[in-house]
């Protein structure tokens, strides 16, 4: 049993009553942020976050402003004025944007780069800072910045591949002498110090998070291990032993390049090792010579060689003129301000072919100059609405996690990739994507996805080929006892084949999903990424699905069977205000409470304040609120388990290994126990394996009231504090007290008693709560952070406040912008002004990513790489081609007025826009297919489940490129669409 | 000065305006979410360059709207005295149904009733006027962000004055350009619409200059859709009477801003009060075309000149409205900086709604190389190339004179080179001295300017003169009988007004 149910901050009590009944119930969450590509995989690369930006007020304090695939006006409407305001205020504004759009008007340049080619635009920016700024001009506050707050004077060991060195993984501390017995060894780094030149372990890596010795988890000049002073060294060019040539590929031209790097030598156990810094492989990446020898690039016209301005025009049309300008602004706005610049990106790159290299690729123009962690910088991506603010309450509350049990929460890309059977039409991943050749990177996606699954770095749901009801009865009739006995059975049975993870046989029927609730969403052809196979996997129904089966050939972990089954899921429930997509192709509707007929919450990225949502009138005829419905679904259900499940039954729960837990400096390498290349120990080097009992004839119960274990404290990304006292307030209102068993609980039955509890018991709306976190983070950094106590500790609010006015969030630990005296949030703040870590592997900002998957994918140093060809892969291959038909590469699915929002298909937007979201084409394409306006084209993409006809416009501004019918809420198109015959 | 009115003014700055259309939703669903006025956008936004809604409304050639020069004097152009009686039963330059559009909704109980098929069932739409099923061709808002291009911003009417290959590179995608221009009625000081209606069912407002159509009197002789140039005002097939904005004054009576104002998400609209001198009506509607925009300007006094204030007093208006008209951001815009114009002076209705210009991004060109370079040598283009052609604005803003139209767009850059010099001091100052010279502007104007635009609350914004109901009141009973009514409205107009 699963659910979905996307964009959790916005009303989020409504997204807990599902996951919570579902959480109780045993089912499964899937998530929603990396399923819309809205997750920028680049923040957890480089800063361990998942994503973490200014509020739009801090847009204002910006001077220099670049915008990238994200259309402010039309995306972000209520927050753009801020935009405006600032340019008044002498601030410059440039816009990369193949077409001219909302946001265009608003920049002082307009760079019309091709669709999907920032990146490359971004490297040579790179390339020129790093010569000017850096070697050239050794600007001291990019200098000290570069030093203090990123990972470039880490040591890199260079291995030699055949007669070349490449770039290996950081060199870790326990690789020396000095640092042999630390405890965490590898998982502590090395610097030279400047001055004497001798290797120091720097405090803050994961490693000194995660020691029993707690309080050099931060980013002081001070050995992690010996305390004593230093200051880094950046590159080693002054101190070489050696000049080596070390091999880069690029990708765009498919060749392999020699450019000079400055090494140094270290005698270890297994020899002598080269090794150099993430500063020196940064310079040459990005063909920045220094004087060293290599394949380094003549000068910015040469367009031969990457990253220079010259040879970015290849890709993105833009005059190196015009990048040397931008680049030269840029850094002298930075160094004037100290970093006041800022990208605003948003899902024109996000949702684009390796969005999260483009990403990197800004990110690194920012880091380079000091512009991260600033007010008035930032990488400021608004993608989704994913901020979560109360996290620490809400997030127990929502996962059920006060009844101390543990969660299904899926990753839902890959657990639709393999339900859906979309896997069965993907080749070789390596056969369209630029890749190293090399066994990791050439797999099929399912193979890799399986091979996750077992290594603990992935959760998959359905688990095993077997109820985990029975295995577990199975188990303790056989004699295991204890969470121990029932992980060796399970491996003893995985590794004899007599268990089978669910991932690898996926088309087998003990492996189907089979009930899937949707609720706050479109699922079905809005959010579906293959509308058709949804149609026919999931639900058998008509379909137009035309693509070729291929993988047979490829999967080697994944069971083929010849006949793909179709409709895989027996009961879809929607609980939903409209009749949109998703509610005509389920079994059962229930009518749901809209925005305006319920009590809940709002929080967001865009602005640092928590909003409430108060029913204007009850919710209309039999509609009740989320959190009634799921409560009334969760009361029968412990009706009718007194018959059917009367007594608890022991469940078993696999659970990835997380970020932000010890478990995360578990797996040194890639190793995988099913191969016999490592031991299998449940938390390490496998996924864990808990066990947990299920009252189900208690769900409601527990639905309705607090769990006590909240008792134990609250908290998230690694903070946490003690909240008993306040649990035990709760309980003070006897009116809203529920008894269990003879216990006592505070009662959440009503919507408003749950949001309440989220207000009391987060740090980010309860003043003393705020305190002890921050209390629980000085302890992990060893520093000072009382300034960043909320100046008022008495601070709490309840519901009924924020119905008079919404306020403003406090400080607070789980997350890292200071909002003190109106100061505007931006993300970082307190990582560069108190010296806290990034929750990274060195607690730094990583330009280089330490990962062996991340070399074999050729990505551990910035880069760019070319956008697959789309006659590659999938259903294009078969597309029409012929006739009055053209491929078009789709810009955006994103259209004025319904970025997740119902609005767009309110009569008014409707009646303003074209009566539904018409497809945009270039004049002189139109032209060719002798399409006029008004007319209506079919789009084959995604949409061929439905094939509706669609507006045609043409919008002179796109140059070359298109958009396309944005595919969330398509209800009107297809509503419009005549029945097709 | 004999004759100084109160005139309840605005501004919209179109350089921040983000083309969302809130302001049009908000007066929609409180004005005209009725019967028979499902087509009518008081309030509407356009994509320029685009033909609009009505579609050419600016096309006087076509729709006859607004007033012309006869000699010394001045007359309507469509309707009008002698005109008018003529056609006054075949009205034959008003917009019809398709000028404006066919309003729509969709048959959205097909989503539930629909048995089963092969297909998802869809939901059609079917006309708001005949209820038949239709295919929606045209919309208050169909050229929107530049869709149509070729059939809608290339037939743009303030295109007249560019020459074909200036039309032509208008539309190469290194010179892309659009901006918006939001539309409400203009409360004219010289309303054709008052003047061409036989039956004197329009009026203007004494105290604030607003012009309404007394619902009563309206005879649905619809002379006042011709002769409004801008196309505000609209006829009510079900009542049968006009109707227009009525500039929310039940709203601004009570101290609240207009719906249409309060909504705007890009904060680009401010109000507030001008005197201005009535005697000069004639005189300066009636004047050369060259010179209608200075005298237009020139009609507004200065509330801080004590002449001025002591006539005002003398003319009954109350000394609240002298305080708002002094604290007017209309006055500052306008008058003290000179910064906005009136959208088309030249139709002689003297408009009381004023713009501030667009800046737009820098001039581009494509290389020999075919690569798109926009660089220069300053950080920010002088405004001397333009994206948008400066004679394409003063079409729309200044009945053609481009001087003007280029010296607004040279003091806007001028406010941000001072702010830039004041926040970040990363220019030549020398340079930022000679542009502030150049545009006239001093340094406190400037940091005005910057303040007004970028963080001026909603007080500083709409500046609403108190109403002084009371006056009002007295006119139809006494004030103390009222106040056991207040609520219920008055029974009768009162007996005011032109």
């Amino acid at each position: 049993m699963v659910g979905f149910s996307p964009i959790p901050a916005m009303s989020m009590m409504s997204f807990a009553a599902g996951s919570r009944f579902l959480q109780l119930f045993g089912g499964v969450n899937l998530s929603f942020y990396d399923w819309y590509c809205d997750l920028p995989n680049s923040f957890p690369e480089i800063w361990g976050e998942q994503t973490d930006v200014a509020e739009s007020a801090d847009w204002y304090n910006s001077k220099f402003v670049a915008v990238m695939g994200a259309n402010l006006g039309m995306t972000r409407t209520p927050d753009v004025h801020f935009f405006a305001e600032s340019r008044h205020n002498g601030t410059k504004t440039v816009v990369f944007s193949p077409d001219f759009n909302m946001v265009s008007k608003y920049a002082d340049q307009w760079i019309p780069v091709h669709a999907g080619q920032d990146g490359a635009f971004w490297m040579a920016v790179t390339h020129v800072i790093l010569k000017e700024a850096h070697f050239e001009q050794k600007i001291p506050y990019f200098i000290e910045y570069t030093k203090k707050y990123t990972d470039a004077p880490f040591l890199v060991e260079l291995n030699k591949e055949g007669e070349n060195y490449v770039p290996g993984r950081l060199l870790r501390a326990n690789s020396i002498e000095k640092y042999k017995a630390s405890e965490n060894g590898d998982w502590k780094f090395l610097n030279i110090d400047e001055k004497t030149g001798e290797f120091i372990c720097p405090p803050g890596s994961s490693g000194h998070r995660w020691q029993e010795k707690k309080g050099s988890w931060n980013l002081q000049y001070n050995d992690g291990e010996t305390g004593k002073e230093y200051n880094p060294l950046l590159s080693l060019i002054e101190q070489k032993d050696e000049v080596l040539q070390v091999e880069f590929i690029h990708f765009e031209q498919n060749k392999k390049v020699k450019r000079g790097v400055p090494v140094k030598y270290l005698q270890t156990k297994n020899g002598k090792i080269a090794f150099t810094t993430v500063y020196d492989l940064m310079m040459a990446q990005h063909g920045v010579s220094r004087g060293l020898d290599g394949d380094y690039p003549a000068g910015y016209e040469d367009a031969n060689s990457a990253y220079t301005p010259a040879w970015q025009e290849i890709y993105t049309g833009i005059s190196s003129g015009t990048v040397i300008q931008f680049t030269r602004e840029w850094y002298k706005t930075a160094k004037a301000t100290n970093g006041k610049c800022s990208v605003i990106i948003g899902a024109g790159i996000n949702h684009w072919y390796h969005s999260n290299l483009i990403y990197r690729s800004a990110t690194m123009s920012l880091i380079l100059t000091g512009c991260i962690g600033v007010n008035g910088g930032g990488m400021n991506h608004y993608v989704g609405q994913e901020k979560l603010a109360p996290f620490d309450s809400w997030g127990a509350i929502m996962s059920g996690k006060d009844w101390k049990i543990p969660v299904r929460f899926q990753q839902t890309p890959i657990w639709h990739y393999i339900h859906s059977d979309q896997w069965r039409y993907d080749g070789n991943q390596a056969d369209y994507n630029a890749v190293p050749k090399n066994d990791f990177s050439s797999q099929h996606s399912a193979d890799l996805i399986a091979k996750s699954v077992r290594n603990g770095w992935m959760p998959f749901f359905p688990q095993y080929n077997k109820n985990s009801f029975d295995i577990a009865a199975e188990a303790k009739k056989s004699g295991a006892t204890g969470n121990k006995g029932i992980q060796d059975y399970i491996i003893d049975k995985l590794k004899t084949g007599e268990l089978k993870y669910s991932v690898n046989q996926p088309d087998n029927e003990e492996n189907f999903p089979r009930v899937w609730y949707i609720w706050r969403g479109n699922a079905l052809l809005s959010s579906a990424k293959g509308h058709e196979y949804f149609l026919k996997h999931y639900l058998g129904t008509h379909h137009n699905e035309i693509a070729d089966e291929v993988a047979k050939e490829f999967v080697k972990e994944i069971e083929w069977k010849e006949d793909a089954p179709e409709g895989k899921m027996d009961l879809v429930v929607d609980l939903n205000f409209r009749m949109d997509t998703s509610a005509l192709y389920s079994d059962i509707v229930l009518p749901a409470a809209s925005w305006y007929e319920k009590a809940d919450l709002n929080s967001t990225d865009m602005h640092s304040f928590i909003h409430p949502l108060s029913a204007a009138i009850p919710p209309v005829w039999e509609s009740k609120t989320d959190w009634e419905i799921f409560r009334e679904i969760a009361r029968v259900t412990s009706e009718v388990a007194k018959e059917h499940l009367p007594e608890p039954m022991l469940d078993i729960v696999n659970m990835p290994i997380a970020h932000d837990s010890p478990g995360e400096i578990s797996q040194p390498e890639i190793k995988d126990w099913f191969t016999g290349e490592c031991e299998a120990i449940p938390g390490k080097t496998m996924h864990n394996i808990v066990t947990v009992e299920r009252d189900y004839t208690q769900i409601y119960n527990k639905y309705i009231s607090l769990g006590d274990n909240v008792r134990n404290g609250l908290g998230a990304h690694g903070i946490s504090f003690p909240c008993e006292d306040y649990y035990d307030q709760l309980l003070q209102n006897t009116q809203h007290v529920n008894t269990i068993d003879g216990k006592k609980y505070p009662s959440i039955k009503e919507d408003v008693k749950a949001i309440d509890a989220v207000l009391l018991l987060s740090s980010l709306t309860n003043g003393k709560l705020s305190e002890r976190a921050f209390e629980n983070a000085e302890k992990n950094t060893g520093m000072d952070l009382s300034k960043l106590r909320p100046q008022n500790n008495d601070f709490s609010i309840t519901y009924k406040d924020l119905q008079a006015q919404p306020r403003r969030l406090l400080n607070s630990p789980l997350w890292s912008g200071t909002v003190e005296n109106g100061r505007a949030y931006s993300a970082f703040t307190m990582n560069t002004e108190y010296l806290i870590p990034w929750r990274t592997l060195t607690g730094r900002q990583h330009m280089y990513l330490d990962h062996q998957g991340y070399i074999a994918f050729g990505e551990n140093l910035p880069t760019y790489k070319p956008s697959p060809r789309p006659e590659l892969y999938g259903d294009l291959r078969k597309s029409v081609k012929e006739g009055r038909a053209k491929l078009f590469n789709v810009l955006t699915p994103h259209g004025k007025w319904h970025i997740h929002s119902t609005y767009g298909d309110t009569l008014r937007m409707l009646t303003l826009s074209r009566g539904m979201e018409p497809c945009w084409l270039n004049e002189k394409d139109a032209e060719a297919l002798g399409v006029k306006d008004n007319d209506w084209v079919g789009s084959a993409k995604r949409q061929r489940g439905l094939l509706y006809p669609c507006l045609c416009e043409f919008a002179n501004s796109s140059g070359h490129l298109h958009h396309l019918p944005r595919t969330r809420t398509n209800l009107f198109c297809a509503k419009i669409a005549q029945p097709r015959k | 000065m004999k004759n100084i009115r109160s005139q309840i003014s605005m501004v919209f700055h179109l350089d921040k305006c983000i083309g969302c259309h809130t302001c049009s939703i908000a007066c929609k669903n409180i004005w005209t979410d009725r019967k028979g006025a499902e087509y009518m956008w008081w309030n509407n936004v356009e994509t320029k360059p685009g033909t609009g809604y009505p579609s050419k409304w600016e096309n006087q050639d076509a729709y006859k709207g607004g007033w012309e020069k006869n000699g010394d004097s001045l007359e309507l152009k469509g309707a009008g005295k002698l005109k008018g009686l003529k056609t006054l039963f075949h009205n034959t330059h008003m917009p019809t149904m398709d000028n404006y559009y066919e309003p729509w909704n969709y048959q959205y109980s097909k989503l539930l009733d629909s048995p089963e098929m092969d297909d998802q069932p869809t939901a059609e739409a079917v006309s708001m006027i005949t209820g038949e099923k239709m295919t929606p061709k045209s919309g208050p808002n169909w050229d929107d962000d530049l869709s149509g291009s070729p059939i809608y911003a290339r037939n743009d009417v303030n295109m007249k004055d560019l020459s074909p290959s200036e039309k032509e590179t208008m539309f190469q995608l290194e010179r892309m350009v659009m901006f918006y221009l939001p539309r409400i009625c203009n409360h004219c000081l010289n309303p054709a619409c008052v003047a061409a209606c036989p039956s004197g069912a329009f009026y203007k407002r004494g105290e604030d200059g607003i012009v309404l159509v007394n619902q009563k009197q309206c005879r649905g002789w619809r002379m006042c859709i011709t002769a409004c140039p801008h196309k505000k005002v609209y006829y009510n097939w079900n009542t049968g009477k006009s109707e227009k904005c009525i500039l929310c004054y039940p709203r601004l009576e009570t101290g609240q801003v207009p719906a249409c104002m309060h909504s705007c998400v890009g904060r680009i609209r401010y109000l507030g009060v001008m005197l201005y001198d009535a005697d000069r009506i004639k005189e300066i509607a009636s004047c050369e075309e060259k010179d209608l925009l200075k005298k237009q300007l020139e009609i507004y006094l200065d509330p801080n000149d004590p002449e001025v204030i002591a006539a005002a007093k003398a003319c009954g208006i109350a000394d609240s409205t002298i305080d708002s008209a002094q604290k007017s951001p209309v006055w500052k815009y306008v008058k003290e900086w000179g910064i906005a114009l009136p959208l088309h002076p030249e139709f002689r209705t003297l408009p009381n709604l004023f713009y501030v210009m667009p800046l737009l991004p820098a001039m581009a060109q494509i290389n020999d190389d075919n690569n798109y370079h926009t660089a220069s040598s300053a950080l920010w283009d002088d405004m001397k190339n333009p994206r948008l052609p400066l004679k394409y604005l003063a079409s729309i803003f200044s009945a053609g004179d481009v001087n003007i139209v280029g010296k607004i767009l040279e003091k806007l850059m001028t406010v941000r080179l001072h702010r830039r010099a004041v926040t970040v001091g990363d220019l030549n100052q020398n340079e930022v001295n000679t542009a502030m010279l150049a545009s006239g502007l001093t340094p406190e104007q400037a940091d005005g300017i910057y303040r007004l635009t970028s963080l001026a609350r909603l007080e500083e914004r709409f500046v609403i003169p108190p109403a002084h109901r009371e006056e009002a009141i007295e006119m139809i009973e006494e004030t103390h009988i009222h106040k056991g009514n207040t609520g219920f409205g008055f029974m009768d107009r009162p007996k005011r007004g032109l």
